[in-house]
């Protein structure tokens, strides 16, 4: 019986040069759900997914994943890792000189070594998954952003990974292209039976797919468990202000500065 | 006086910590095994690096190789020692000015295209991306291009050196009427293989080293925005340039001046 | 571009650039695929070498028969000692021969003249390791302006 965590973050700290990001955090991630982590902009959620990926190493604490762990083994085993988990960059991050095709095509190719028809049936396939199969012979350049994203998507999913984080999947797009990556992001979790990790500060639109949630704010965790549990959690103000996105509350409306009045008692004299 | 003790202090340490990020990023690139589409990358970016700048590198010998024979055939006129026009431009250009011109437009062309393309790469996330799905980005995009600069730039050395003498040949012999086999003869008498054409060899090779090298770490380490990678490239070419013409100095004087 | 046609254009610009070098070797360079063959050494000592260098040419009428391996010093005459790669299919010299060292043209470079002497049931040849008797120093442009001068005073 497979353990239900999938991904265990234990006590993990970590600072960018001086500034301390993640103040003694710990995460659990279970297999088979959606789990989206909520927070202001500039937070370090894309941070989080960095530290996951292995791009980043944390100053202390554990990464767990699948029974292994990733902050202190060897390139080879991150590498082996990675192999299984799957990334989609907010900006689709495709390779501008490859046609959509070969951009999905990319990662079969590096590691293995298939027939190219069977190689063009698994792309086709990938493709298929999110709507864009007929777009395949198109360059990067000519995608919209809506698309560029649902072709990274097809990409992520490409070494049919255990794992799928998402980086602010949701920014800058139409309600129909909204949509169109709730429907598949969630349509994927359930066929392929992934774990996916949504990192985003969309919070009506991921709360209506997600399984838990991780609301982040100043270097801790204010909130965490099923959506329902935060969702009923109305004594938390700091995580009350975030989920209705109200002006005033924890986090001030106006940048700290002194007083107005005597601010404009300054411009006259 | 301590703000500018100080400034020197923090140079020089970022100046050490530069080159040290460098040479570990080198290591890596090559250190380990090689990815197994190397070999095609390499002819690719051999294309990239070397025939993209063929036109520039033929121009420009025409007319170094013109000029030099024009102001050498001046000055050697006064001396009644026109006839060592060929050997002049010659040996000019295959122990100095073939290798450092060549790689001071390489610098400027290629090493900024590098450093512009492997810095837009790192600003959208691509080689980010290419890491997460477990592919070493410096195995399959850097290591490519720093082996196609190597091999590119001697080469182009050689075409320019040649292109520049055979300009040279046009304004002496047809137009300023140095004799044609004088010409020739002269200057085969007094250029050597070894120590004149190889040594120019081997000067362009320790310089497409540098240049490929200092323009992939610029792209790669780039601040990822517009700004940044317009500063990286900048960076690359005035860099590059001045270790060149530095390299070429030491060089110089450990082959000719002793 | 196809991957066919990137890596013809690549063969093509390096077969230039290996045609460029082979025309900097033999028709810049002058190289000699024929090579200069074997060669014996002899030696010769000059009272001032002037501005010959390592390398320098011997000619016999013209015709480059040697080359100059090494100039030093003869630490007990203080004299110039000259060592010289004679080529083998040029032959050998009678012991009666005699060196002088020329200049070619105003500003050329200084080669090693030689001139064979005569030859006699007595006289030997040449062989590894032996020495010219009979040499000629480099003229020093000083010395013949001292000569020009004194002549010119004793004709007064």
């Amino acid at each position: 019986m497979k353990n239900p965590c999938h991904l265990e973050i234990k006590n993990m700290c970590f600072s960018r040069g001086d500034r301390l990001l993640f103040d003694n955090l710990s995460f659990e991630f279970e297999r088979g759900k959606i789990t989206a982590i909520l927070g202001p902009s500039g937070i370090g959620k894309t941070t989080l997914l960095k530290l996951i990926g292995g791009q980043l190493s944390v100053d202390s604490g554990e990464i767990i994943f699948n029974q292994t762990p990733l902050h202190n083994c060897s390139t080879a085993e991150l590498y082996q890792a990675r192999k299984k988990m799957g990334m989609l960059f907010q900006s689709g991050a495709l390779f501008n000189d490859l046609s959509v095709f070969e951009n999905v095509a990319f990662p079969l190719r590096e590691h293995n070594h298939l027939d190219e028809s069977l190689l063009k049936i698994l792309v086709f396939m990938k493709l298929e998954a999110v709507g864009l199969r007929g777009a395949r012979d198109l360059a990067p350049q000519q995608l919209s952003g809506g698309m560029a994203r649902r072709v990274a998507l097809a990409r992520a999913i490409a070494l049919d990974p255990e794992l799928i984080m998402y980086d602010e999947p949701f920014s800058g797009q139409d309600p129909i292209s909204m949509n169109v990556l709730l429907k598949l992001i969630e349509q994927l979790n359930k066929n392929l039976g992934l774990t996916s990790i949504i990192v985003t500060h969309d919070v009506d639109e991921v709360l209506s797919i997600a399984d838990n949630v991780y609301v982040l704010a100043e270097k801790s965790i204010i909130a965490q468990g099923t959506v329902e549990e935060v969702l009923a959690d109305t004594e938390n103000e700091l995580l009350q202000q975030f989920l209705h996105g109200r002006s005033e509350g924890p986090v001030p409306f106006h940048f700290k500065t002194e007083d107005f009045q005597s601010d404009l008692q300054k411009v006259s004299r | 006086m301590s703000a500018f003790v100080s400034a020197v202090g923090r140079v020089s340490l970022s100046f050490v910590r530069t080159t040290g990020k460098s040479c570990l990023m080198l290591f890596h690139t090559v250190a380990g095994a090689p990815h197994p589409k190397l070999f095609s990358l390499f002819i690719k970016q051999i294309f990239q690096l070397g025939i993209l700048s063929l036109p520039i590198i033929l121009t420009s010998g025409l007319f170094i190789g013109m000029v030099l024979s024009l102001q050498g055939y001046n000055v050697l006129v006064d001396y009644a020692a026109e006839e060592s026009l060929g050997s002049m431009v010659a040996l000019s250009l295959l122990r100095e000015l073939g290798p450092v011109v060549t790689a001071l437009l390489f610098a400027g062309r290629a090493g900024s295209a590098l450093t512009a393309e492997i810095g837009l790469m790192q600003s959208t996330e691509q080689l980010a991306s290419m890491e997460m799905m477990a592919v070493s980005p410096l195995k399959r995009v850097i290591a490519p291009r720093f082996l196609a600069g190597i091999i590119t730039l001697p080469l182009l050395t050689l075409i320019f050196n040649v292109v520049a003498i055979w300009g040279g040949y046009l304004i002496g012999v047809s137009w300023m009427g140095v004799d044609g086999g004088a010409y020739w003869s002269v200057m085969q008498g007094s250029v050597e293989y070894m120590p004149d054409v190889m040594n120019g060899v081997i000067k362009s090779v320790v310089f497409g080293v540098m240049i490929t090298w200092v323009a992939l770490y610029n792209g790669y380490h780039v601040i990822p925005n517009a700004q940044g990678i317009s500063q990286s490239t900048t960076q690359t070419v005035v860099v590059s340039s001045l270790l060149v013409l530095a390299m070429d100095f030491i060089l110089t004087v450990f082959m000719f001046g002793m | 571009m196809s991957q066919k046609k990137t890596e013809m254009w690549v063969g093509v610009f390096v077969i230039g650039a290996m045609l460029s070098l082979a025309i900097l070797a033999f028709n810049v360079a002058g190289l000699s695929l024929k090579g200069e063959g074997r060669s014996y050494t002899l030696y010769a000592s000059f009272s001032n070498v002037g501005g010959l260098k390592v390398r320098s040419p011997v000619k016999l009428g013209g015709v480059v028969v040697g080359r100059v391996e090494a100039i030093s010093l003869d630490k007990e005459s203080y004299t110039p000692v000259v060592r010289l790669a004679m080529f083998e299919n040029n032959g050998y010299y009678p012991e009666t021969s005699s060196l002088a060292i020329l200049t070619s043209g105003l500003l050329g470079e200084q080669y090693i003249g030689l001139q064979p002497g005569f030859v006699d049931e007595d006289i030997s040849m040449l062989k590894e390791g032996d020495r010219f008797e009979d040499t000629k120093s480099a003229i020093v442009l000083e010395d013949l302006i001292g000569q020009f001068i004194y002549s010119l005073n004793k004709g007064e």
